[in-house]
């Protein structure tokens, strides 16, 4: 028991002290897990406006395998873009195994479902009516997707705070595919399973609660969003 | 201006419209007049080019709508708005809400601020730009709709049961507004209402739809007085339906005998002619059974078997050899000492009796 409260009050000084260490992690972890979000979002919103605007055959099935995919297991995506980034998979020229940018696209593949299927859900959240309205008004097909879409913004945006959520607490594809090395693609998560394995309680305890701090940070602000 | 040949809609199995024909004149207000659940919605819909028809033709000022492509109907589509029975507050202040129309039109920058608040002002709603449209209340979330609907200066305006959801008063300010577009613009107003008397108020012309189709179109003289048919008579509040055969005719002065009852009506129709009475209830007047005259040609002595209180009027039903429906101010009820079962003289002139011929179907 004493180690626990050992290792919390060294952790404690190392975030206080600002650790060069403990920085460079949880900025490394915000910058891939953000970007991903970022790339993703601009994938999958528009993937799910075309899902939601358009009549096509298969859509329900569609539909019903983006939402299985909310629940894909991390290392599977991990999996999936190990294979097709190692250097015999097909795009295993591009060198983008144990690399930060690796990092990203197993990200993005993780959430992605997760983001067309918040998106769907906001944008059938605005009422037939609404969309009625907005086409006897004279807008054109690209009219009414922009501006259903910006009815739908904030709880579009909820999507995407829960995918980046998802995106910077997993640690299945970080591994698989960033490697964990230090100082290039060692992130917050695959840090605390190394550390701990290793004995490095207190390193492992600030590490914690640093992604802690940025898991409810985010629920604050999804919350504060749809609180709109 | 609007003209529906033989229009049939179907959702799925359900007919909604069955056979819809009519034509709509530029600027009158032409009204929809039906129950619940009747079509009205749809006949507007299909209008604002929403839906598409089954079958049959829709032509709006001429062009033949029901097959043109979704990008071809747009410019046609901008010459109309419609408001719904819902309004629905998109996210913003009342000015975007009102703006958003001509936002898709293009309209300069100029040219909105300048008409947003022209629109609000008509709807009795100056000053309320920079309001959440969220935050206003039904009534006024409805006349920001229809301020947004007349901002783009339609030329038809497509109205769904716009004072369905509103207080009286509200009613009153909505219905006046519309009876104002018409008259300063010239705009033509489609309304669909359950409201006979909203219909009577406002509409030149209406169409009682019922179970999806028009049972009659005219004038809410003719409506109201002159149903053609059993389904029309009850919608618009014809609760006297008697059938009966002529028994006699002289130049125009019938006696039609309904259940060995005699009634003295005004029809061309011959003796022998099986006929189908309609008279509304306020027709028939009451005296007390005193043996003076009235001046209508049908007197009748009935027994009062049912009342029905209705605000400042009471509804009665009667036993007078034919079973009336009548309705009396609850002050004459009282001056006349009427109470259930009670004896009372009744009359109604033959003017007040519409005659339809009927017809073996």
């Amino acid at each position: 028991m004493s180690e626990v409260v050992e290792g919390i009050i060294q952790a404690i000084q190392l975030i206080v002290s600002l650790d060069e260490e403990v920085l460079e992690i949880t900025a490394r972890s915000l910058l891939i897990s953000l970007t991903a979000t970022l790339i993703g979002s601009l994938i999958a919103i528009p993937i799910g406006g075309f899902i939601h605007f358009k009549e096509f055959g298969g859509k329900r099935g569609l539909v019903t395998i983006i939402q299985t995919l909310y629940a894909l297991p991390t290392v599977l995506a991990g999996l999936l873009v190990f294979l097709l980034l190692s250097r015999s998979g097909p795009f295993g020229f591009f060198g983008l195994m144990f690399t930060p940018a690796g990092m990203i696209i197993g990200q993005i593949v993780l959430i992605i479902p997760l983001m067309i299927g918040m998106t769907l859900i906001a944008l059938s959240g605005v009422s037939r009516t609404k969309q009625d309205t907005v086409i006897s008004l004279g807008a054109t097909e690209t009219q009414t997707v922009i501006t259903i879409v910006k009815e739908a913004r904030f709880a579009i945006l909820g999507g995407v705070i829960l995918g980046f959520g998802r995106a910077i607490s997993e640690v299945g594809a970080a591994m698989m595919i960033g490697g964990n090395i230090r100082g290039y693609t060692r992130v917050l998560t695959t840090a605390i399973a190394l550390e701990t394995s290793m004995g490095n309680l207190s390193f492992s305890i600030a590490l914690g609660i640093i992604l802690l701090a940025i898991a409810m940070l985010v629920t604050g602000i999804l919350f504060l969003v749809q609180e709109r | 201006m609007i003209d529906f040949d033989q229009v049939v809609m179907n959702f799925g199995e359900k007919e909604v419209l069955k056979d819809i024909s009519f034509s709509i004149k530029s600027g009158e207000i032409f009204t929809f007049i039906g129950p619940s659940g009747s079509g009205k919605t749809t006949i507007l819909r299909l209008i604002d080019m929403l839906e598409r028809p089954t079958s049959g033709n829709i032509s709006i000022e001429g062009t033949d709508v029901s097959s043109l492509k979704d990008r071809d109907r747009i410019p046609i589509r901008r010459k109309m708005s419609m408001v719904f029975q819902k309004p629905s507050p998109l996210r913003g202040t009342v000015f975007d809400n009102v703006a958003i129309g001509l936002w898709f039109r293009k309209v300069s920058n100029e040219e909105i601020k300048a008409r947003v608040p022209e629109a609000l002002d008509l709807v009795g709603l100056k000053g309320y730009e920079n309001r959440k449209a969220g935050t206003l209340s039904g009534g006024e979330m409805q006349r920001v709709a229809i301020a947004r609907a007349v901002s783009t200066k339609p030329d038809i305006l497509l109205l769904d049961e716009p004072t369905a959801n509103l207080d009286p008063a509200s009613t009153e300010k909505i219905e006046s507004l519309i009876s104002a577009l018409k008259e300063r613009f010239g705009i033509t107003v489609v309304l669909s209402t359950h409201d006979m008397v909203q219909g009577q108020r406002l509409a030149d012309r209406i169409a009682v739809v019922i179970d999806g189709r028009i049972g009659q179109i005219g004038t809410s003289k003719e409506i109201f007085y002159h149903p053609m048919n059993k389904a029309v008579a009850n919608m618009v509040g014809v609760e006297n339906i008697f059938e009966g055969v002529v028994a006699t005719n002289e130049g125009g002065l019938a006696s039609i005998d309904v259940n060995g009852a005699s009634i003295i009506a005004t029809t061309p129709l011959p003796t022998g002619t099986p006929v189908i009475l309609y008279m509304r209830p306020e027709d028939i007047t009451f005296h007390l059974i005193d043996g003076v005259k009235s001046s209508a040609r049908n007197e009748f002595t009935g027994r009062i078997t049912k009342v029905l209180p209705m605000g400042p009027n009471a509804r009665l039903k009667i036993d007078a050899g034919v079973k009336l429906t009548a309705v009396i101010t609850q002050r004459s009820y009282e001056e006349l000492d009427l109470a259930l079962g009670k004896e009372i003289g009744l009359a109604f002139k033959a003017s007040a009796i519409h005659v339809v011929e009927q017809r073996s179907s």
